[in-house]
């Protein structure tokens, strides 16, 4: 299955809000390293090594996600 | 410092040929008698290749040094008559334990796999390897260890290469059809042919200590990331024979190296690992710095490099002599065929291919254990301790955990040897890869797979009575071993592990690598492949 680059999240705002909230009161390193697991257990979630090669490369910056233009 | 082992000093002979000053043409000459150069020397006694061993020192290693060794370089030691006597006196180790900070992180049991003969790893100090490998090359013909004899230049001819070396009594010349260097990674032969040796050194030194402890403490390998008695680095605990414990510490680039070694400064350290009320005393402490890099290639003329001189690499996972008996498994065979004309010289240059990979490979693994000890970033370290801290209580996590991969054979997969597969085949013996063991009998009595294959070329084939017992290649003759006739597998291991079905046979070279396999057995098949394998 190829990364999905559709928006799939439901209420997203509501998301954005509990992702921000989960951090206000971290300090900055206590925050990425909290950013560090969350990428960690969402990765094993994923699994899939062609899916998670193709997010690096995109939060990398190395290109537009599809679907964006 | 305590001793519980008394160093052998071995006698320094004046050698006919100095004697006479008349250089004698030796068939190999092998430069440092470590681990790979006493290995090289019994492998080739037992292809039957006359060599002399020549080694600056006249003891073993001092201090445990490389400690682990893993389950194909015991093979080897076994076919080579010393793999019941090093198990006997090694340390197993099942359970492992991973701290970070002051927690335990988690703990794992290894699990060895069942029906091999020797075991997955174990721990022995070097100089208990060194002893079995010259006490087993004094039992053999036709292998000579000179000690207190250091090489200082060599001149290479069109079929052989001159050594000047230089002895007790004096500088003289001898001569050698091929010469291998096994004298480490700091090689004298390397710079003397002008062999390239690149790759990546790291800022970073190690302690290593060994202790004596006869107070009970379990078997387990214990890894620490970021203790509480050593901060921001690691350090790691495992057991040796004698009661003796070996100790790493990470100590970072700005360590002194000399301030470090002093026992004043190590003894607080261990007595904070251990726990204070512990009794242990310091038998011997070293300190290093490593690199991971490899020479550009493992032939220069009639110069083989093995081991260390070859390719260094990071001590997680213990990847330094394992690999380095496995060059030499590689090597021998090959030597021996080449030096009776019964191969091309391309079959010493497929030594290169081969290894070069496997080197390749050990690099890869080892720099990924150094990348997760010790990061190079703080993001990478951040990545880490994530990782770290989730193992806790997130089993997902855990084989994200790299203190040190246990170290396995590289398959050759793409080596120019192999005979690919027509047919599919199921389990992990594809071409290119070393042999599984498996319990089998012969003769009414039961053994190993591996003892019965040996060192030379066997056709194993399951069921069916073929007429041939051989299949030969010029002068090459690859034994027909039946499985159900030859050899009795009551258990189906071998059947299981080689997805052996009826008529299914393997082509299996000197070294115990697969070179080809069918669903049938068909002579001219094999010997076509039989062909290939020795670069025909």
């Amino acid at each position: 299955m190829p990364l999905q680059t559709r928006a799939n999240i439901a209420d997203p705002d509501g998301f954005y809000q509990e992702l921000i909230d989960s951090q206000r009161d971290l300090r900055e390193g206590e925050a990425e390293l909290m950013n560090c697991k969350l990428v960690l257990i969402l990765a094993n979630h994923i699994g899939d090594r062609e899916v998670l090669r193709e997010a690096i490369k995109i939060a990398g910056g190395a290109g537009a996600m599809r679907g964006n233009r | 410092m305590l001793k519980t082992y008394e160093y052998p000093k071995f006698a320094y002979r004046q050698s006919d040929e100095q004697r006479t000053g008349k250089p004698k043409r030796h068939q190999a000459v092998v430069i440092g008698a470590g681990p790979i150069g006493l290995t090289a020397a019994l492998d080739f006694a037992r292809h039957g290749i006359e060599t002399v061993v020549i080694d600056d020192s006249d003891t073993v290693s001092i201090g445990s040094r490389a400690v682990c060794y893993a389950k194909r370089p015991l093979e080897v030691w076994d076919r080579l008559g010393c793999g019941d006597r090093l198990v006997a006196k090694g340390v197993s180790w099942k359970v492992g334990k991973v701290f970070f900070r002051d927690r335990l992180s988690y703990q794992f049991d290894l699990l060895p796999e069942a029906d091999h003969k020797m075991p997955a790893m174990i721990n022995l100090q070097q100089y208990y390897l060194e002893q079995y490998l010259i006490d087993e090359i004094s039992r053999r013909n036709g292998v000579e260890l000179r000690w207190k004899h250091k090489l200082l230049s060599l001149k290479q001819a069109d079929d052989h290469v001159v050594l000047t070396v230089e002895a007790p009594d004096g500088v003289f010349t001898m001569e050698a059809d091929w010469v291998i260097a096994c004298d480490g990674a700091n090689s004298d032969t390397r710079r003397m042919v002008d062999a390239k040796f690149t790759g990546q050194s790291f800022q970073d030194r190690f302690l290593i200590a060994d202790i004596v402890m006869k107070a009970e403490f379990p078997a387990e390998r214990w890894f620490w990331f970021d203790p509480p008695f050593h901060r921001n680095q690691s350090a790691l605990l495992h057991k040796q024979a004698d009661d003796v414990w070996r100790l790493d510490f990470q100590l970072g680039w700005d360590a002194d190296p000399e301030e470090e070694k002093k026992p004043e400064k190590i003894i607080p350290r261990v007595r904070a690992m251990l726990g204070d009320d512990r009794e242990f005393e310091l038998e011997w402490a070293s300190i290093y710095q490593f690199a991971c890099r490899r020479v550009d290639n493992f032939r220069y003329g009639r110069v083989l490099f093995a081991g260390d001189a070859a390719h260094q690499v990071s001590p997680f996972g213990a990847r330094g002599a394992n690999t380095g008996v496995s060059d030499i498994d590689n090597l021998g065979w090959k030597l021996k065929l080449v030096m009776d004309g019964d191969a091309p010289l391309a079959l010493i240059d497929s030594y290169n291919e081969e290894r070069a990979f496997a080197a390749d490979d050990n690099l890869l693994n080892s720099t990924r254990s150094t990348d997760f000890i010790t990061p190079k970033s703080p993001a990478s370290r951040r990545f880490r301790d994530a990782v770290l801290e989730l193992a806790e209580d997130n089993a997902f996590a855990r084989p994200l955990v790299n203190s040190g991969r246990l170290s396995t054979p590289t398959p050759y997969v793409h080596s120019s040897l192999n005979t690919p597969d027509e047919a599919p085949f199921g389990g992990r013996m594809a071409p290119g890869t070393n042999c599984d063991d498996a319990p089998v009998s012969s003769d009414g009595r039961r053994g190993w797979f591996l003892n019965t294959v040996g060192d030379g070329f066997v056709v194993l084939t399951f069921g069916g009575a073929p007429a041939q017992r051989e299949i030969p290649f010029g002068n090459i003759g690859a034994r027909v071993a039946v499985v159900g006739r030859d050899l009795i597998d009551a258990e189906g291991v071998l059947a299981s592990r080689y997805d052996g079905q009826q008529g299914t046979t393997y082509l299996i070279r000197p070294d115990q690598h697969v070179a080809a396999r069918w669903r049938e057995f068909d002579p001219a098949k094999i010997r076509k492949a039989l062909a290939r394998a020795v670069a025909a």
